[in-house]
């Protein structure tokens, strides 16, 4: 009976560790800024470290979790991108409240993303094998190719949209009236947004992301999906639908990555389509894979390390590239060994108990 | 009963042996002329049987007879190339894995296929998978069904679990189980999705004489209080000649022989396809 409590209150403060993580980064931060303590350049840095890290949970849904490669995960993040951009200069009139309009806009390009995941997975999730990652590595540049051609305006007469494949067409063309803004400039990309992304948005989106799948991995659908990851053939045995389950988990995956693209593209004023490409999607798979397959709170710790990096180590110069390798390797050993993972599962106990502790104590000094 | 196939009407060999309980009742699994091919080899050729609604039936014969197959076949791992399978009542022609198990047939495998990164319990929870429903939205949000199904999922799989007393495993990666404890895992499993039939591929490979005879008793006894029907691949002689009703041999893909223990023990076919084989002990 005591072995069985204390592995469910295990498995609750293993589960929420990676919610107490986010939160306590975010105040940290939030003081070193108040105090002065963040430089420039860091401070620049937040809200992309935000997005790479929602990137990287998505992606770790679909690689660790579903056990399918996607290699153009960048492309559902710029489909998320570009969308909610559109959306946010669209309705900046209608919303003047800039955090209801990011909220809207990263619900947007939520949306969109969930249906180009949906779209993809249609054919592909069906069939066995590593198709996924040929047909999303097209994707990724099927979408910067289109994005590429896109020319976007919106005036009061709603949005005017055109696909320019012959090079031929510019804003201009759109034929907006007095007032209208220009939005996608073809291959310039967005030119001209209202900045509205914010650090606190970044770690909310992150909070969400954590809740939707670290839920999702506890309930009925989510065993489906690591049971047909187990075994297919298992799964299909005890009448567990593949396609469906795994549909699901896609859809949900790209509705992330879409999301963490429209928080990065309403960071920039201006955002090409080349800034989301086969680089981009590696790079997310890098954090997944060092922080370990099916591991959230690696991904996040990845995530952010591995994009904080390049920037703290401006000043090494020539040593950058030998102290950024070291840190993969680092990084890899420490998320993926059993030990590290059992240190910190105690560091954790410890502070549980000095609460646990704590608590009683005040509780009874009220009483008396 | 007639078969139409390949033009003709073909009568269906009437060497089923029901148990005489379950004559009254319509069998659980009929198959007809089943049969595949592999690149032109007949791995089942010709296959034709009758289980009854609460039979114990064993199917028997030498390595690479084609009896795994057999099972793949009646779960549509593999889709025949020849015959009929009717389950319950019902033609599973065109069925998938998927459908097979929902109209009621569960198994276990030869090498034995577990979530092996899942926990005993979690293993159990996705046997109840079509049993136990409640959307993914209600799953993410933690909606009121959740926790009501999710109960319900603890109830049942413990519930299951208690048949080979693995309550206390519960929690134990399934991975890491112990050998035979991973075979009756696989069978608590199928049990989860309620089949009317199970399928059982050489349960007893690996146990020990004493898991063995607990497994023999337990095998009964779930088709006493689950009232199913139980087919099971078996080299252990004394497991099979001790509980089931009615054996069938295969041998090359065909069968040579069905009946009774007794009759099958007797019968020259059976004694030839085993000679030198040393399989079939007392
Ligand atoms: N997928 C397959 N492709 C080709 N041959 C197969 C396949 N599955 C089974 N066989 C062949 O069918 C025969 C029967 O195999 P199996 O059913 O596993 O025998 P067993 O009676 O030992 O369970 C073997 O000769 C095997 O090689
Ligand atoms: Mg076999």
């Amino acid at each position: 009976m005591k072995k069985l409590q204390k592995s469910n209150l295990q498995s609750v403060s293993g589960s929420a560790l990676p919610y107490i993580v986010v939160v306590a980064a975010f105040f940290i931060v939030t003081l070193l800024q108040k105090s002065g303590n963040l430089e420039q350049h860091m401070q620049g840095m937040l809200v992309p470290v935000c997005c790479y890290i929602v990137m990287a949970l998505s992606l770790n849904l679909t690689v660790g979790i579903m056990g399918e490669l996607s290699i153009g995960h960048a492309g559902f993040m710029s489909l998320g991108a570009f969308s909610g951009v559109v959306a946010s200069q669209s309705l900046i009139d209608a919303v003047p409240n800039t955090a209801l309009r990011l909220a809207l806009s990263i619900a947007c390009g939520a949306c969109v993303a969930a249906v180009g995941g949906f779209l993809i997975g249609l054919p592909v999730l069906r069939l066995r094998g590593d198709y996924l990652a040929i047909v999303t590595l097209a994707f990724g540049e099927i979408i910067r190719d289109i994005i590429t051609c896109l020319i976007v305006g919106h005036d009061k007469n709603g949005l005017h949209i055109l696909f320019n494949f012959r090079g031929t067409k510019t804003v201009a063309d759109l034929e907006l009236v007095e007032g209208g803004l220009p939005i996608i400039k073809g291959a310039q990309g967005a030119i001209g947004t209202t900045k509205i992304s914010s650090f606190g948005a970044g770690v909310i989106l992150i909070l969400i992301a954590l809740f939707i799948i670290l839920n999702f991995i506890k309930s009925r659908t989510g065993r489906a999906v690591i049971a047909i990851r187990d075994n297919r053939i298992a799964a299909e045995s005890v009448g567990v639908e593949v396609m469906k389950n795994k549909m699901i988990a896609f859809v949900i995956s790209t509705t992330l990555a879409g999301a963490a693209g429209a928080l990065y593209g309403l960071n920039y004023t201006s955002l090409a389509a080349d800034k989301f490409d086969f680089n981009k999607s590696i790079l997310v798979l890098v954090f997944v894979v060092l922080g370990g397959l099916g591991n959230m709170l690696g991904s996040i710790i990845s995530a952010t390390v591995l994009t904080l990096l390049p920037e703290v180590l401006r000043g090494f110069d020539q040593y950058r590239m030998l102290i950024y390798a070291i840190v993969l390797i680092l990084v890899m050993l420490a998320t993926n060994s059993p030990k590290m993972k059992a240190l910190l599962q105690k560091l954790l106990q410890d502070v549980k108990t000095l609460l646990f502790k704590a608590v009683p104590k005040r509780k009874s000094e009220g009483e008396v | 009963m007639k078969v139409f196939e390949k033009g003709k009407m073909v009568p269906v060999p009437s060497t089923s042996i029901i148990p005489e309980r379950d004559l009254g009742k319509p069998p659980v699994l009929e198959c007809v002329h089943l049969g595949i091919e592999f690149g032109g080899l007949k791995a089942v050729d010709d296959f034709n049987l009758t289980v009854g609604k609460t039979e114990i039936a064993g199917l028997i014969g030498p390595n690479g007879a084609g009896k795994t197959t057999v099972f793949n076949l009646l779960t549509k791992v593999y889709t025949p190339t020849h015959g009929t399978i009717m389950l319950d009542g019902h033609d599973t022609t065109g069925k998938s894995t998927v459908q097979i198990s929902k109209m009621g047939i569960a198994r276990t495998f030869q090498n034995i296929r577990l979530f092996n990164n899942m926990t005993v319990e979690e293993n159990v929870r996705v046997g109840l998978h079509n049993r136990i429903k409640y959307s993914t939205a209600e799953g993410i949000f933690r909606l009121p069904r959740f926790w009501t199904h999710e109960k319900e999922f603890h109830e049942r799989a413990m519930e299951l679990l208690s048949i080979f007393d693995m309550q206390d495993m519960a929690n134990i990666k399934a991975g890491n189980l112990p050998y035979g404890a991973q075979r009756r895992l696989e069978i608590v499993r199928a049990l989860a999705t309620n089949p009317k039939l199970l399928l059982l591929d050489e349960p007893a490979a690996g146990m020990n004489p004493n898991e063995t005879a607990e497994l023999m008793e337990n095998i009964v006894k779930i088709r006493d209080s689950f009232k199913i029907a139980v087919l099971l691949i078996e080299h252990d002689m004394k497991l099979v000649m001790g509980i089931c009703e009615g054996i069938c041999v295969l041998n090359f893909g065909r069968i040579i022989a069905k009946g009774t223990a007794e009759e099958i023990q007797n019968n020259p076919e059976v004694i030839k396809a085993y000679l030198g084989n040393n399989s079939m002990e007392e």
